[in-house]
């Protein structure tokens, strides 16, 4: 049994300490967002913020995990009260199938809490790890432009929603 | 009266003979500038030449950087005195190497000095590249001639005083640059003596793989015994090899030739590069600098080859019993690292068996510790091994158990010292290093590109 800090939640885990953190997200929290692409770290679908940050999920087993806060997507907003960087991605349409949408965001969400102006450069470079078979790449790099833009604007209004701290919702 | 008078005149005698001296050692003319010549000036079977000899010296490595264009420069080097950073050796008139004549960019490989008559940092291995023929260089003048030209202002180098002034690099050449550091060998054939002319020469092995002393000269007297090249340690290749299993000539020709081997696992960090250009030269050359390898390298010792059934044994049949202070890098390995490499998918897309790791029985953590951290990147367009870096996942903690753990069941050399430190300072380095280096790109998946210029 182990306690794991998911979405500022503590949740007692019943399972071996080499299982991935992604089978404990989907299977026994259930949670979704993150998605099984490739299994091997290869492919980005799995990617969820650990202390900050990115982390690909599905090679990360949980004993590496005592004492860390785990997000995911589900802790960074709602469909009521989306954070800025899923409101980015719905308003740029930046999504077609979806299925690397979540990773993307999640490393997305990472880089603009180290770095609030990245420069196209920049994502291209952080987001290298994350495949995308459909093709929206133009769309998600403004996406997370946009993103940046947003969270300036809640800063300012000194609302913190959407950005990850410590112990977050 | 007259003594005096003979002792200022010899003063004054040594500080002119002293000046005409210094000036004979540090000045060199410039050498007028030509027009660029037409790429279609240029001979294309001695362009095709030029392009392999290129790759065999591993030129878009230094002279590329992540994100920029092929040849154009920009790369960091880190050195112990300071940061330099590699020029453009395309064709652009104002940036580039465009008005370099023919006989510049000789002077240029031979002697480290550039067309303006301006001294050039050892970085660029003119040590080496003074053994390379005048034919060689005439081929890679007019390969790298007719590569499409970038403009790509150099970036200034990071380098204190005095190192920043370059007449300073006419001492250093005074005292290390030497001629017929390389000579053929008549006792041995044609194969050795080939692949010696380009390990020696063009292929510089011995830029990385030989320790340098105070002042970053190769400490000849040690060739090979290994060396560093940006925060990675460049294993030793002669006698001194730590690798579990003996290399010889069939080995080596393998790992140069596709990039790993089942006994030795997969070249990664700046050696990913090398490989990754020698996949695309003519066969006969890989081999060469292979059979010259193992000359070097000296037949194995029986303790070495005892040494590696021993290894291969266990491989077979791993130790159960585990000791206590490794028991959390043992848990961690058996839940990040053995799915994968201690599978019986095969090499390269299944991870080497770590009783195999040369990484492992080195000196020191350094290569371990960055590749536990940045794994190995793919190759853009091409199937090729693949590791995640858990650099984000682990803690310095963690990755510090982790390589205890790994060196204590893996080989038989004593515990590292400051492990944890060198986990710091791989994770401050390779930062740096996955960000500038342009990582391997292979040969064209089209290999008819390769006979087009």
């Amino acid at each position: 049994m182990m306690t794991l800090k998911v979405n500022g939640h503590d949740h007692q885990i019943d399972a071996d300490p080499d299982t991935p953190l992604l089978y404990v997200l989907r299977d026994d929290i259930k949670l979704n967002a993150a998605k099984f692409g490739c299994g091997l770290g290869q492919c980005g679908a799995c990617t969820v913020i650990v202390d900050g940050k990115a982390v690909l999920s599905c090679v990360t087993p949980l004993l590496l995990l005592e004492g860390k806060q785990v997000t995911t997507l589900e802790g960074l907003g709602t469909i009521d009260a989306p954070a800025p960087i899923q409101r980015a991605f719905m308003e740029e349409q930046a999504a077609q199938c979806g299925y690397c949408i979540a990773g993307m965001m999640m490393r997305a969400q990472a880089l603009l809490q180290k770095n609030p102006k990245p420069t196209d450069m920049q994502i291209r470079a952080e987001l290298e790890p994350h495949l995308c078979r459909c093709g929206t790449h133009m769309r998600i790099l403004r996406a997370v432009h946009r993103a940046a833009r947003l969270m300036d604007t809640a800063e300012l209004s000194s609302t913190t929603q959407g950005i990850v701290h410590g112990s977050a919702p | 009266m007259a003594k005096p008078r003979t002792t200022a005149g010899i003063i004054a005698a040594l500080l002119v003979g002293g000046a005409v001296a210094v000036f004979a050692v540090v000045w060199r003319p410039a050498i007028s500038p030509t027009e660029p010549p037409a790429p279609q000036s240029f001979d294309a079977n001695l362009v095709k030449r030029g392009r392999d000899l290129a790759a065999i010296g591993n030129c878009n490595d230094c002279h590329t950087v992540r994100g920029g264009k092929a040849f154009a420069g920009g790369l960091p080097v880190p050195t112990p005195f300071g940061t330099i950073y590699s020029s453009n050796i395309t064709p652009d008139p104002e940036t580039g190497i465009g008005r370099w004549s023919e006989a510049a960019f000789l002077r240029a490989m031979r002697s480290g000095v550039d067309r303006a008559g301006q001294h050039l940092y050892p970085t660029f291995p003119y040590d080496h590249f003074i053994n390379v023929s005048d034919e060689d260089d005439r081929a890679l003048y007019a390969f790298l001639m007719t590569r499409p030209a970038v403009h790509a202002p150099a970036h200034a180098n990071d380098l204190a005083f005095p190192l920043n002034q370059r007449f300073v690099v006419a001492g250093w050449k005074l005292l290390f640059l030497r001629h017929g550091t390389y000579q053929q060998d008549a006792a041995q054939g044609a194969e050795w003596n080939r692949g010696a002319y380009l390990v020696e020469g063009l292929a510089h092995c011995g830029a990385c793989h030989t320790p340098r002393n105070a002042l970053g000269a190769e400490r000849t007297s040690a060739s090979f015994s290994g060396g560093d090249v940006d925060n990675w340690h460049a294993y030793a290749i002669n006698s001194l090899s730590p690798a579990p299993v003996p290399w010889d000539t069939e080995a080596l020709f393998r790992y140069l030739r596709q990039g790993w081997h089942p006994d030795h696992g997969v070249a990664r960090g700046p050696m990913a590069e090398v490989v990754s250009n020698l996949s695309s030269v003519p066969e006969s050359d890989v081999h060469a600098i292979a059979a010259y390898m193992a000359s070097v390298f000296g037949p194995p010792t029986q303790d070495h080859l005892r040494q590696a059934s021993e290894v291969r044994a266990q491989i077979k049949s791993p130790p159960l019993e585990l000791s206590p202070a490794h028991a959390a890098g043992a848990s961690i390995y058996s839940a990040a690292c053995a799915g994968c490499h201690e599978t019986s998918r095969p090499l390269p897309y299944g991870g080497v068996n770590l009783g195999l790791s040369t990484a492992l029985s080195a000196p020191d953590p350094r290569n371990a510790a960055n590749i536990v951290l940045s794994g190995i990147r793919p190759v853009e367009g091409e199937r090729s091994p693949i590791m995640p870096g858990f650099a984000s996942s682990m803690t310095d903690q963690q990755v510090a158990a982790l390589l205890g753990y790994l060196r204590s069941r893996f080989s038989n050399q004593p515990p590292w010292n400051g492990v944890e430190k060198a986990v710091q300072d791989a994770r401050l380095t390779q930062t740096v290093f996955l960000q500038t280096s342009a990582g391997p790109q292979n040969a064209p998946a089209d290999p008819m590109q390769r006979d087009k210029p």
